[in-house]
């Protein structure tokens, strides 16, 4: 199926000569805005942990639009924002994330 | 009024404060917050389903809100159903690091090719427009689409089945570069940068490589344009690989660095993350370890419906229309086929245009005049290489490769 890709110099030979098969699309310079995505998780000082912890590489936005999960797998979330991605996080606040996962997206198991 | 992370009370975390640290030029903090004037509910296997529908996102349309930074943008199903090529300002967005340059400069901006060559290069757009030009329609899947319908439930993005879209791909194949580099024998993967780093020192940067074959295939492409014009920012302005007939996780936006390498890659994104299980359709059973894991890769079969949902309604007594689009993963779509009987019997579909084995194939179907009551409608895709959708839906825990048979509950009033 090689032959879906066509290269434009081949199929075009001719046309190419004078003018391209089509113009080169322009590409031009482009500068946006994002979003700053810097809700707080809800829940007032339960949540002082989560939000001293959790915000600084992603938007509190797809942690609470996570299924309910096991204690388990909450625990080994954060621990894997710890080691995988260098999450700056005190040991002492890893029980609190924990308990307030555990809490609002906790499947009691 | 709703909080805010504050940067100020958090200096330790201050994006700002990362992001200067890292010198990265051109980021801009927005002030403004997504503002939700509209949502949508996802059929997916459990709660949430609501997510914000959301406009606020720079070239881009109505898009489904799954995280705000870095964004993940899912593209409604309805737009599906209005064209086998999904428009730009709406086609999925999926970034794993925050740090992403919003302001690119097209003539500044190089192309470099190194490591294991005769020759480093550093190219800029113009000599990449300069190079025979190569077009191709593609679908660019996320290996967690539908993730959302997994049960038990995996954690990761809760996409419905909006994080793939179809575009027609311009640019350069991949294979040119690198012969005009001069790749050294002995060269054994190449591996992709792009410009989005990690938001933390020493973390991961998310890179992704191919076999050196695979990547001189002949296929493999770096394109600068998708349905004819430049690449929105968000979907990896100026220069995205494309890697026909694989996830996504292949697919480096931004890409600003092709590195040829003489042995196997095994940074994070590739040895851990982006790894299923080396067992058929990725599936093991909940619980089971001591599995052998491997990078993901081929994309497989999958059909969707696009003009009715789960648990819509139709009138009873009338014929209808029932339509959609399919894919073959790595191969082409060899036939879709509808089944009003739960499995047992299936009709052909007809297929729309064919854009090329690596594309969306519109098919549809009329059926006959439903009676009234509950109707259940499946559909399967079944691609060149005689792959078939599975009736049974796989099972990891990452959430990735699902293609079981898609089935909508219909009523007939
Ligand atoms: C140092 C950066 C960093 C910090 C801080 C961080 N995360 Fe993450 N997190 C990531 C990255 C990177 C991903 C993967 C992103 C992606 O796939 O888009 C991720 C993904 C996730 C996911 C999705 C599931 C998964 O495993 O990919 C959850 C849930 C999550 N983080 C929760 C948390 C919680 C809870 C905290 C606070 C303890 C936290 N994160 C702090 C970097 C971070």
């Amino acid at each position: 199926m090689r032959h879906l890709i066509f290269v434009v110099g081949t199929s075009f030979a001719a046309l190419l000569a004078s003018t391209p098969a089509w113009p080169a699309p322009a590409i031009t310079s482009t500068t946006v805005e994002l979003p700053a995505g810097d809700a707080l998780f809800p829940g007032g000082p339960e949540a002082d942990a989560i939000n001293n912890n959790c915000l600084a590489c992603h938007s509190a936005d797809m942690v609470l639009n996570q299924p309910a999960l096991p204690r388990s797998t909450w625990e080994s979330e954060v621990h894997k924002m710890i080691k995988v991605y260098g999450a700056p996080v005190e040991d002492s606040d890893v029980p609190a994330i924990v308990d307030y996962l555990a809490k609002i997206k906790g499947s009691g198991q | 009024m709703s909080q805010h992370f504050d940067h100020a009370r958090f200096p330790a975390l201050s994006r700002r404060a990362m992001l200067q640290a890292l010198g990265v030029a051109g980021l801009t903090l927005a002030g403004s917050s997504v503002r939700a004037d509209q949502s949508i509910r996802l059929p997916i296997a459990g709660e949430p389903r609501d997510r914000p529908i959301t406009h606020d996102f720079p070239q881009k349309g109505s898009m489904i809100l799954q995280r705000t930074r870095p964004p993940l943008l899912e593209t409604p199903m309805e737009v599906f159903d209005r064209g086998v090529f999904t428009p730009n300002d709406q086609f999925y967005v999926r970034w794993h690091w925050a740090v992403i340059p919003t302001s690119v400069d097209a003539d500044a901006f190089r192309l470099s090719v190194r490591g294991h060559v005769n020759q480093a290069l550093s190219l800029s757009i113009g000599d990449l427009l300069r190079l025979p030009r190569v077009e191709l329609a593609a679908v660019n899947q996320c290996s967690g689409n539908s993730r959302g319908f997994f049960l038990p439930r995996v954690p990761g993005a809760q996409w419905a089945h909006g994080a793939m879209g179809n575009a027609q791909w311009t640019g350069v194949l991949l294979k040119d570069v690198l012969d005009r580099a001069g790749v050294k024998p002995g060269a054994v993967q190449v591996r992709f940068n792009g410009l989005d780093e990690p938001v933390v020192p020493d973390a991961p940067d998310f890179r992704k490589s191919l076999d050196i074959d695979h990547a001189r295939d002949g296929e493999v492409m770096i394109a600068f344009a998708m349905n004819g014009e430049q690449l929105p920012l968000l979907n990896g302005f100026p220069l995205r690989l494309i890697v026909p007939g694989w996830y996504s996780t292949y697919w480096v936006k931004m890409l600003s660095d092709i590195e040829v390498l003489d042995r196997q890659d095994d940074n994070y994104w590739m040895a851990t993350a982006y790894t299923v299980p080396d067992t058929p359709h990725a599936n093991i059973k909940p619980g089971q370890t001591g599995v052998k894991m491997v990078p993901i890769s081929r994309m497989v079969p999958r059909s969707f419906f696009t003009n009715v949902a789960d648990g819509a309604s139709l009138p009873a007594g009338a014929v209808a229309t029932i339509r959609g689009i399919a894919f073959g993963g790595d191969a082409g779509v060899a036939k879709v086929e509808l089944s009003m009987d739960d499995g047992r019997t299936w009709q052909p579909a007809t297929l729309g245009e064919d854009h090329g084995k690596y594309s969306f194939r519109r098919w549809q179907v009329d059926i006959p005049e439903l009676t009234k009551g509950g109707h259940s409608l499946m559909v399967r895709c079944t691609n060149t290489a005689g792959d078939i959708q599975p009736a049974a839906s796989n099972w990891n825990t990452s959430g990735f490769m699902r293609n079981v048979v898609e089935t909508v509950q219909l009523t007939a009033i």
